[in-house]
């Protein structure tokens, strides 16, 4: 079983192959947010150093959400590309599931952040049991980091942050949470394709498949044309 | 020859669209998504709900291009894509689909430009049609008068110095209460209008004999709009669409019969959204007969944002051996 695995949604692109629970090569570049240029070529560099002919692929796993909006298409419209043009299934892959992924085994909270600017973060928590099997506390979601923080501390003991929101809300974590905030070193702090493509393998396992046709990311926010109009509209209900 | 089957892929505005082309010249399928349903609730294209709406249309769309052509992927010899000009969160997505799926089968990629994709929609329905001519292209996002000396080789001798056409048309539409979209709008209650009702000046450029100004028409609405709003007076939809419609056509023509006359060129192709409109088509016929030009202008399938006109004018690149690679990437403000 044969899976590429790509994630766009933050600042990070990286591609991965994965054959039968073995990473056969990732390539991720945390450099300038150029997705739309070297997502494609980082992909075909890692085909070609291991000879992976896209025909023998069957199925592609994309971090699906949250994320920069663009950066989610960007992704989307790669593995929907790949999956329509080799009729192989996609596997979307929950962007901070696979995100708190890269901790496997920590007994402790964790809890991915992403910069959703407005003072949010997308986030969830996580833990991964007794049995090493990932269990969701709260699933992704947009919140302000504050209410986020008071929660990681009304569940107690210690939390590894981990994403490109660190850099942004460090300080505050260290605030609300003190010595329980701990932040991933380098390296097992952002997002990687190659927990999308473990992650994806799971999921393939339990059948969670979706069509290239019918796959879309998960905003897990409104776009703001939308979100004025809401507004809008519910205060002409308020005043009517 | 062999015959050569190309799958274009556009995204650059509000439509999803994708088209199987033969040798350039012929249409086999040409599948368009549209999603002005979706903005007319807003007054007009909202670009984040343009990009959602490209991802989750866009495969569906491709599947039924291929199909409608009786073709598979195996009978496809390139991938085309517009890369530019346009609104860069859409054309991200066609841009990123198209590289994916040349890359995953091993297919040669070709970027086109949006504008040489609205003249060549004109090579889709007159096979005898061959550069060179002049090329009048108007649309939401573009107004420019070209001379087209070879396929793919242009030379603007006009441009806007400020709004396009179409964009005057949508900012006109919304001001005297049609809303968006605002060419067809404009168009329909023109027909019951009084061309001569209120004055609207022909935009002219100092320095230049052919560049256009559009945005001085669309500001002399809004002021008689204000004046008739101060002095009570009512104002007729009718002949104020019919009045800016007239100021429109009448400058395009000029343009159009000053260029003719320059550079001796007996065709003109008419090309974009705004193509569409039919007091343009007829204007512009009119004025060029009187010089014995003939007006070309696609059907109005071919005018609206679709894919079989990047089909149409990537064949002449792609005979040429050009190619571009899997670092193409979506240029907003791309250049003829």
């Amino acid at each position: 079983m044969k899976i590429i695995g790509i994630e766009s949604s933050s600042l990070v692109a990286s591609a991965a192959v994965w054959e039968d629970g073995k990473l056969l090569a990732e390539y991720t570049v945390d450099h300038k947010k150029t997705h739309s240029q070297t997502l494609l070529p980082m992909l075909e560099e890692i085909c070609r150093m291991t000879e992976c002919e896209m025909k023998t692929v069957d199925a592609v796993a994309v971090s699906a959400g949250p994320g920069s909006f663009t950066g989610l298409r960007i992704g989307a419209a790669t593995a929907k590309g790949l999956g329509l043009a080799l009729d192989i299934p996609l596997i979307a892959v929950p962007t901070l599931d696979a995100t708190a992924w890269g901790l496997f085994g920590v007994k402790d909270l964790i809890c991915p952040i992403m910069d959703a600017k407005r003072g949010q973060v997308y986030t969830g928590i996580y833990r991964f049991d007794e049995e090493d099997r990932l269990s969701i506390l709260k699933a992704s979601c947009a919140m302000d980091f504050g209410e986020l923080a008071e929660q990681l501390k009304a569940l107690g003991g210690r939390v590894y942050f981990l994403g490109d929101g660190v850099p942004v809300f460090r300080e505050k974590a260290k605030e609300v949470l003190g010595e329980n905030a701990r932040f991933a070193p380098a390296g097992q702090d952002r997002q990687r394709a190659a927990n999308v493509a473990a992650l994806g393998a799971l999921l393939l396992a339990e059948g969670k498949t979706v069509t290239s046709a019918d796959f879309a990311p998960e905003y897990y926010r409104e776009s703001q044309a939308e979100r004025v109009r809401r507004e809008r509209e519910s205060k002409a209900v308020v005043h009517d | 020859m062999e015959d050569i089957r190309i799958l274009a892929i556009e995204s650059s505005c509000d439509e999803t669209a994708a088209a199987v082309v033969l040798n350039g010249r012929k249409a086999l399928s040409n599948v368009i998504s549209s999603q002005i349903a979706l903005h007319t609730q807003y007054g007009g294209v909202v670009p984040e709900l343009a990009s959602r709406m490209h991802i989750e249309a866009i495969d569906h769309v491709i599947r039924a291009a291929l199909a409608e052509a009786d073709c598979t992927f195996d009978d496809i010899d390139a991938i085309a894509v517009t890369n530019g000009p346009g609104l860069v969160g859409a054309l991200l997505v066609g841009v990123a689909e198209a590289k994916a799926i040349a890359f995953a089968l091993g297919k040669p990629l070709l970027g086109i430009n949006h504008i040489e994709g609205h003249v060549s929609a004109n090579f889709l329905e007159h096979p005898d049609l061959e550069p060179p001519f002049l090329a009048l292209i108007v649309s939401g996002g573009h107004t420019n008068l070209a001379r087209v000396k070879d396929y793919g080789e242009f030379e603007i001798i006009a441009r806007t110095r400020d709004d396009a056409a179409g964009e005057a048309f949508d900012k006109v539409a919304r001001a005297i209460g049609l809303g968006y979209p605002g060419g067809p709008k404009i168009e329909k209650a023109a027909r019951c209008g009084d061309p001569t009702a209120y004055p609207v000046p022909r935009g002219k450029v100092d320095d230049n004999a052919y560049d256009f100004s559009f945005s001085g028409m669309k500001s002399a609405v809004l002021n008689l709009l204000n004046h008739a709003e101060m002095t009570g007076e009512s104002v007729r939809q009718e002949d104020m669409a019919a009045s800016f419609q007239a100021a429109v056509v009448d400058v395009l023509c000029d343009r159009a019969v000053r260029a003719v006359k320059e550079f001796g060129e007996k065709k003109l192709v008419l090309a974009g959204g705004v193509a569409a409109n039919g007091a343009l088509r007829d204007g512009l016929a009119k004025a060029l007969k009187k010089v014995r030009a003939e007006l070309i202008v696609p059907s109005p399938v071919f005018c609206t944002d679709n894919a079989a006109m990047i089909g149409a004018a990537t064949y002449y690149h792609y005979v040429k051996g050009e190619r571009s690679d899997l670092s193409l990437n979506a240029v907003p403000g791309l250049e003829l």
